[in-house]
């Protein structure tokens, strides 16, 4: 299944996720990840004023953040996002916390954290990226 | 992961498919965070508002809920955090039909499931708190950082797909704060100066919440002489966790696992670090909004004690709630009984007031019910509840509960509310 990188494509290692293998454009923010507190899960963007990607649609995207943060709801609302078209098609964490884990595992989206290196500084806004929870790696096209 | 001829019977759905799908979301997530095996727990609670849920949510668990008795019943005690409703004052709030048929539809498959319909966060206070050392599946971040660190009990946060599949599995993959390893602390703060009430406690946790990166991260507190109350426990552990994701604190000389720093510390001793009032000062003035006026004040997140609604009874004793300000004081349905028994609620109404049982603020659709109602200035003295409502379309300010009644009898938010 694993196709060659294209040229200039950087590996990255991480522990290995959940969900499918997809590929899409990286949303990136050094910030954190709460669906009940950063969300406007109708209208698909951050909504948080102070979240770094305040106003941002994130459907579709792969959405690269520092970590968790914030409550218990995300376990629930990913599997709703997903089924209304309204979800990111991954999400990709420095470190996770059970919450993002278990809704990732409801939802079947695409999730991994714990990477070699942080995350977001080694995805650049607009890169396309290549998610493979289950051999543990993304592949980085830089745009 | 190793498992058991039980479990191993679950996966293979001889115990039928709700088990089956339990299991297997336990093991994803269990693999995901190497857990070895699983452990048995005693109790579950259970987070799902009909918010969360959604349709999507709540037609999954009516498919539970038409399984047969003996596949769709829980294994062991298990109870419901705050929903989304209050059916005696939906209306008023400007919820919907559509919101309340939702949440009817979800309470319907839960008892079929067998939950006990507690709608409580405070259920380490009023419903059956857990003991040191008892292994426990607690599905709000509040509840859960309580049971772990007042109490000694060992949970994850379980979020409401993941609290659904314990009770359907009576157990939990041994990862996190299950396993001794990851309760040692790893973070150290010294307090000098000790919170004067509900919400500087609560502001204490934000405090530190804010430096925390991490739900793997253990914060030490020293410096608290005295024991603080199990109110401002809860309001310090609630904050915490909300602005920290933490699931764990220890407070040196207070909390069971902790008679001193060493106990709790491992091979590695963290840097300390200094909290004093100018830091929970500032976390106040973070907020601001003074001399705005002022929509809507909220007691919630989380749930009030009886003796909270005690104070914030006798604070409104006299008084009058300004015509453009309204005043919702939430709390579980058992206190909301007693509340009623001993006329505390008919204080707090008197005053103008409503008093809500069952639910809590910010998981009841506050984006739709500020929308409905038009209000946007948002007064709390839960650090917790400010932390979240941002992302709701409200202006938060944080007060005292003292300030923000006499800011509800104003209609205006004060220049300093602490």
């Amino acid at each position: 299944m694993a196709e060659e990188p294209a040229p200039g494509a950087r590996i990255v290692r991480g522990h290995v996720g959940i969900g499918p293998r997809v590929s899409g454009e990286a949303l990136v923010a050094e910030d954190h990840f709460s669906a009940r507190y950063d969300l406007d899960r109708i209208a698909g963007v951050f909504s948080r004023p102070s979240h770094k990607l305040h106003g941002q649609s994130y459907v579709g995207k792969v959405l690269v953040l520092i970590g968790a943060k914030g409550g218990v709801a995300t376990a629930w609302m990913l599997r709703n996002m997903a089924e209304a078209g309204r979800a990111p098609l991954a999400l990709l964490l420095n470190t996770s916390n059970p919450i993002m884990a278990q809704g990732a595992a409801f939802a079947d989206l695409a999730f991994m954290d714990r990477f070699e290196t942080d995350i977001t500084k080694a995805v650049a806004m607009g890169d396309r990226v290549t998610v493979d929870p289950a051999g543990g790696i993304i592949i980085i096209d830089k745009r | 992961m190793r498992l058991n001829d039980i479990e191993q019977a679950m996966l293979a759905g001889a115990l039928g498919e709700p088990r089956r799908w339990a299991i297997e979301q336990q093991r994803r997530v269990g693999r995901f965070f190497d857990a070895e095996d699983f452990v048995p727990i005693a109790q579950v609670h259970l987070m799902a508002d009909a918010e969360s849920l959604g349709p999507v949510g709540v037609e999954f668990l009516e498919k539970m809920a038409a399984a047969p008795p003996e596949h769709r019943r829980v294994r062991v005690p298990s109870i419901t955090d705050p929903r989304g409703i209050d059916f005696d004052a939906y209306r008023r709030l400007g919820q919907t039909e559509a919101m309340a048929s939702l949440e009817r539809r979800a309470i319907d498959a839960f008892r079929a499931m067998g939950f006990l319909m507690t709608d409580t966060c405070i259920n380490y206070q009023t419903v059956m708190p857990p003991v040191l050392g008892e292994h426990i599946a607690f599905g709000d971040t509040g509840s859960t950082i309580y049971a772990n660190s007042v109490q000694g009990a060992r949970s994850n946060f379980e979020g409401g797909p993941s609290a659904l599949a314990a009770a359907l599995t009576g157990r939990t993959p041994r990862y996190g704060y299950h396993v001794p390893e990851g309760r040692r602390a790893t973070r150290v703060f010294v307090l000098r100066d000790r919170p004067t009430d509900l919400s500087g406690w609560g502001a204490l946790g934000g405090v530190i919440g804010r430096k925390l990166q991490s739900y793997w991260q253990v914060p030490a507190v020293m410096g608290v002489d005295e024991p603080p109350s199990s109110d401002e426990l809860k309001h310090f552990g609630a904050a915490l966790a909300s602005f920290g994701t933490v699931a764990l604190f220890h407070m040196i000389g207070v909390t069971p696992e902790a008679p001193e720093l060493p106990a709790v510390l491992g091979p590695v001793v963290p840097a300390t670090q200094s909290i004093g009032a100018d830091d929970i000062a500032d976390f106040y003035a973070s907020y601001g909004g003074g001399g705005d006026k002022l929509d809507v004040v909220v007691f919630a997140a989380p749930q009030l004690s009886l003796v909270e609604m005690q104070q914030v009874a006798d604070l409104l004793d006299g008084r009058q709630v300004h015509p453009q300000t309204a005043v919702l004081v939430v709390t579980s349905p058992e206190i909301k009984s007693a509340c009623d028994r001993l006329g505390l609620t008919q204080r707090i109404e008197r005053a103008g007031a409503i008093v809500l049982k069952g639910v809590c603020f910010y998981q009841m659709h506050a984006r739709e019910i500020g929308e409905a109602m038009g209000w946007k200035r948002l007064m709390s003295n839960s650090a917790k509840l400010v932390n979240i409502i941002g992302g709701y379309g409200y202006t938060p300010s944080l007060g005292s509960m003292a300030a923000c009644i006499d800011a509800a009898v104003a209609g205006k938010v004060p220049e300093k509310a602490w």
